[in-house]
């Protein structure tokens, strides 16, 4: 770990103006907001984040869950997963994100880790872990360790030649089936980013992970007003039963009307290297009939651009049958 | 549950209240509270901070290590390489004294194996250390890539371990056979304790706080690598956080604390990493097994053979005896176990609980499974079949083995008559089950072991051995021992372990601890009454007059041997009238383990029934329910015996399903060094797990009839749960850990 300072904002504005001297946002931040540290701090003591400076977040007034008058959630960055997964509301509308959340890390890391944080958290790639290894997305040009190494657990959707690393997050995939937008307060004021456009595909760019500037603090993520009539669902598939990433996981949002699919909302998780939104699985079961073939082939439909690599070929099968069985399970098929 | 041809052992033995009670653990509350201190919880004035620098490569020679930076940095005091380390001297070969890395750290400049210590950084924090030997810059020449290959071929002639009558001619001629290679992965101990070192010089003597499963032998290989006699080293273990038999031997760590200790005069903290545990205090090696039986129609076994491989590190060949259980576990005239090493750059291998054992029973006893369904014979029939008169390996007689009660039991109480055997065809709610088994064994023998006992005025009871508790009952099981023998309830006995300075105790390793312990404490106990009984007659004027060999000691009265104990006198009343403080008896009982000839063959027994469930649709297993019947003597504590097995199990789902350290190609590394990649198992994966305890005692073994438990309910465990895998899904996994990507192949739906 190297040094740092370190300090307490009291106010928002404080704390982007600390931020906005940066010079990026992304991987190699001089400084970093705090908030419940468990990507941070660990990848601090791994030598894989050095920033000079760390804001702490924690006192400002960002941790309260509020119904907006036209039915939208509006969720502090600074809620507690513990506490966002036993929301009531949270729990009656939007069941698939209090799953997911729930699904994650241990009871522990959920009492610490905030929304806003776990929006940013980190691959759990290994090679990226390790400060020796060579890795694009901490070392911008260096080469993947991963692609010729360990990539059992890393992605088949959306990778480039220069990074394969895995979005761990599971609260991210319910938050891309919900449809999520991210609230930002930066140096030119507050903007609202829908989350499938906040994260970035790795490219050739793998360090550059989301579209923050420096000075952006995540102040918000804002849920649509909940569908009428539908149901959600996430399911993680890893291979112990607790207090593991997902090899594969599916969240989706359903709804049907006079036997026809209405309205499904589909994200993939531990196969992707963002949060993976699969807009042609959806068109593919829009309007057509909730049965299991036709959840098989938009599962299929799902994972139709996969590159696997040298250990995770089981992911393409096994991501398919993850999305259908939560397909099947909100259907009730 | 006995039977008519098994009633003997049970008559032959005492049976006492309170051995065999199921008593809570006495360090229990120190535990929850937080008042037990493990190593690292020790703080001294003056205390300076360790930290190693570890190899980022596996295999070169150093160059130079650049330490100016580091040594400019806050709170550094001192940075140690090979020049300035000063001298370690070897453990010889012929020595009791065991080790299994034994090239001292910083002793040349080549590097081995990944992590290997190429220097240390002394500083006043934790925090300087570790910033500082970040910035210790080791320079290599002829780094090569390091060769980590799994796959294994035997770099000499294989040796014959055992042997027996024509095993490839009778394989050869046999009816049905199976023929085989099975692997286990290199698996890492990762108990929640790290290992540790907290080292004191005072001129003279080393008090050394460590993180031993054997505080004994810490001392005397610790003695003589540091250059000093035996008495000027004092190994102090109170408590440990577990160990799971890396914390057997010494590993290099604790001789760079010490050493530093003595250079600085300062007393030195040494708190090994997660991530070193991968590298620098031991693993389970990987094994490649090539089984083949050969059996007639009616399912006897006419030939045996089991070949392995394992790797090991470049300097020790530390066996897992993969046949340690082979020769006589089942009965075949003819019958082979041959063992090869095939080293690689990684660093020394270890014991980890039932070393050999456990991936040998794991091959042995699937190729059983397999040779069933070859057979068309039920698997627990096929075992019951094979049962052995004698110990066939040795021709001599068993001392006390059940196996075929612990496989009817366990087929009884799991309900093992209603399965059906076709793959696939058992299914509860959706899902379907299978259900597999396995039989299994461990070593049941005795170590060199002393203890003291001392009956005090204050009208307690202090019992004393240098051996240690790991986290497995030796303190509630010492007190209930000295309970029972000297008649005081056990809130009364004082169990003092944990330090060298007292009589030489056990280690705790090879489930041997209890067995060796019971004869030494027993022949203590002894020694001490006879005194008191001397006492009162030369002293007491109760028994003025009488003789000694007149009086008895009962419930922790001293009476005459025709009155009953309550017309005698409590030993504290005794004591004062004698006017002394305590009487002290010494206990010394020599081990078993290395006898050359023994007159039987002492092992327990045990047999594992499995049920998993397969979830087709998303290809999900888990371990649902297993029945573990054990044959390991008398349990001297049910409760604590029982978490024991629970414990075995759970690690053996484990071993089935998740541990597998993997090493990178390029550079040697673990890549999965921390417990969120190396996958074991949680809470959540825990079966419901049934335990059975014959609970026969083995008296030739000691006169408890005790043995160990802390392996037997590992062992044979994967192999049930593969051979469950196959019956539920038709896969049947010859190369552990059992992964998704197996079983995604499955044509049961």
């Amino acid at each position: 770990m190297e040094p740092f300072t370190y300090s307490r904002a009291s106010q928002t504005r404080d704390a982007i103006a600390a931020a906005a001297s940066a010079s990026t946002a992304q991987q190699g931040a001089e400084v970093r907001f705090v908030a419940g540290g468990t990507t941070l701090i660990d990848l601090m003591k791994l030598n894989v984040e050095r920033p000079q400076q760390v804001v702490d977040i924690n006192h400002l007034p960002l941790s309260e869950v509020e119904t907006l008058a036209d039915g939208r959630l509006k969720i502090g960055a600074l809620v507690r997963n513990s506490d966002l997964a036993h929301h009531p509301v949270v729990q009656r509308d939007y069941a698939v994100l209090s799953e997911a959340l729930l699904a994650g890390a241990s009871a522990q890391l959920r009492n610490m880790a905030s929304t806003g944080g776990n929006l940013l958290q980190r691959t759990r790639c290994n090679y990226f872990r390790d400060a020796d290894m060579p890795c694009n997305k901490r070392e911008p040009g260096s080469g993947c360790s991963a692609i010729k190494g360990a990539n059992r657990n890393l992605a088949i959707l959306g990778t480039s030649d220069h990074c394969i690393a895995t979005n761990p997050s599971d609260m991210n995939v319910a938050l891309a089936a919900l449809e999520a937008v991210i609230v930002v307060q930066g140096t030119q004021g507050e903007r609202q980013v829908p989350i499938d456009a906040f994260f970035l595909l790795p490219g050739t760019t793998p360090q550059h992970e989301t579209v923050l500037q420096p000075g952006d603090l995540i102040t918000h993520v804002l849920l649509p007003a909940p569908v009428k009539g539908a149901r959600s669902h996430y399911l993680k598939l890893r291979d112990r039963a607790s207090y593991e990433f997902a090899l594969a996981s599916a969240a989706v949002v359903f709804a049907t009307d006079a036997g026809k699919i209405s309205h499904v909302r589909i994200a993939l998780g531990g196969v992707g290297t963002k949060p993976w939104r699969s807009s042609d699985a959806e068109k593919a079961l829009q309007g057509h009939s909730p049965t299991p073939e036709n959840f098989a082939a938009a599962a299929a439909v799902a994972l139709r651009d996969a590159q696997p690599q040298s250990e995770n070929a089981f992911k393409v099968d096994l991501a398919q049958r993850c999305l259908t069985q939560a397909l099947a399970t909100v259907a009730n098929v | 549950m006995s039977t008519d041809t098994l009633s003997s052992d049970k008559t032959a033995a005492t049976s006492l209240p309170i051995i065999g009670r199921s008593a809570t653990r006495i360090d229990g509350p120190l535990k929850v509270s937080g008042v037990a201190r493990y190593s690292s919880d020790f703080h001294f004035p003056g205390m300076l901070y360790a930290v190693p620098v570890c190899a980022r490569i596996a295999s070169g020679t150093i160059q130079w290590i650049d330490t100016a930076a580091a040594a400019a940095m806050p709170g550094v005091q001192k940075i140690y390489t090979r020049e300035n380390i000063g001298t370690f001297y070897r453990v010889p070969k012929s020595s009791k004294a065991q080790i299994d890395e034994r090239r001292p750290p910083l002793e040349d400049d080549e590097v081995r194996y990944y992590g290997q210590y190429v220097a240390m950084v002394v500083a006043d924090t934790f925090e300087q250390a570790t910033a500082a030997a970040d910035k210790v810059v080791a320079t290599y020449a002829g780094t090569k890539a390091p060769d980590v290959r799994m796959k294994l071929s035997p770099d000499e002639k294989p040796e014959t371990d055992t042997e027996r009558g024509d095993p490839d001619k009778a394989f050869g001629k046999a009816a049905v056979t199976v023929d085989h290679v099975y692997t286990t992965p290199p698996e890492t101990h990762n108990p929640i304790e790290l290992h540790a070192s907290v080292a004191l010089w005072d001129g003279e003597r080393f008090t050394l706080y460590e993180t031993s499963q054997a505080i004994m032998n810490h001392r005397a290989v610790m003695a003589k690598m540091l250059g000093v006699p035996q008495e000027n080293l004092r190994v102090i273990t109170e408590y440990l956080g577990s160990g799971f038999g890396g914390k057997l031997w010494p590993w290099p760590h604790a001789l760079l604390a010490a050493a530093a200790a003595r250079e600085l005069h300062r007393p030195i903290k040494l708190v090994v990493t997660r991530q070193m545990m991968f590298h620098n205090v031991g693993h389970r090696t990987n094994t490649q097994q090539r089984v083949r039986l050969g059996a007639g129609k009616d399912g006897k076994l006419v030939s045996l053979q089991q070949d392995f491989i394992q790797h090991s590190s470049r300097l020790d060949d530390t066996k897992e005896d993969c046949g340690e259980a082979t020769g006589f576990l089942y009965s075949t005239p003819n019958l082979r176990v041959t063992s090869a090493f095939a080293r690689r750059d990684i660093a020394p291998n270890t014991s980890m609980r039932g070393p050999g054992a456990v991936p040998g029973l794991y091959a042995v006893e699937s190729a059983m499974d397999e040779l069933a369904i070859a057979l068309k014979m039920d698997p627990v029939e096929l075992r019951l079949i094979n049962e052995p008169e004698i110990d066939e390996s040795k021709n001599i007689p068993f001392s006390s083995r059940h196996l075929k009660e612990c496989l009817t039991t366990g087929a009884e109480t799991f309900g093992w008559s209603k399965r059906n055997p076709a793959v696939g065809s058992m299914r509860d709610k959706g899902v379907i089950l299978g259900w597999g088994m396995a039989a299994c064994s461990w070593i049941a023998s005795r170590a060199d072991a002393t203890a003291s006992v001392m009956i005090n005025a204050d009208g307690s009871v202090r019992v004393a051995s240098g051996t240690q508790d790991i986290g497995t009952g030796t303190y509630t099981m010492l007190a209930q021992m000295v309970s029972e023998l000297i008649g005081v309830d056990m809130d009364k006995v004082k169990v003092v372990i944990g330090d060298s300075s007292l009589p030489a105790g056990p280690f705790s390793g090879g489930s041997m601890a209890t067995a060796s312990l019971i004869p030494a404490v027993a022949e203590a106990s002894r020694e001490a009454i006879e005194q008191l009984l001397k006492s009162a007659s030369e002293s007491d004027a109760a028994f003025a007059k009488i003789d000694a060999d007149e009086l008895a000691f009962t419930d922790g009265r001293v009476h005459r041997k025709n009155e009953s104990a309550d017309r005698g006198r409590r030993f504290e009343d005794v004591l004062a009238a004698a006017r002394l403080g305590h009487v002290e008896g010494s206990g010394k009982a020599k081990g078993t383990m290395n006898d050359k000839h023994p007159k039987y063959s002492s092992h327990s027994y045990g047999a594992h029934f499995v049920e998993v469930s397969w979830e087709p649709a998303i290809a999900q297993l888990r371990v649902r329910r297993v029945v573990s019947v054990i044959d390991a003597g008398k349990i001297i504590n049910p409760m604590t015996g029982r978490n024991q097995i629970e414990g075995a199990v759970t690690m053996g789902i484990g071993m089935a399903l998740f541990e597998e350290t993997s090493y990178d190609a390029r550079n040697g590394m673990a890549i999965n060094s921390n417990l969120a990649d190396y996958v074991m198992v949680t809470h959540a994966d825990a079966p419901d797990i049934d335990v059975v305890f014959l609970d026969y005692p083995d008296t030739k073994l000691n006169e408890m009839g005790a043995r160990g438990i802390g392996e037997i309910g590992i062992a044979g465990l994967a192999a049930a749960v593969t051979a469950a895998v196959h019956h539920a899904t038709g896969i049947r996994v010859r190369d552990l850990p059992v992964h998704v990507e197996d079983l995604l192949v499955s044509k049961v739906a």
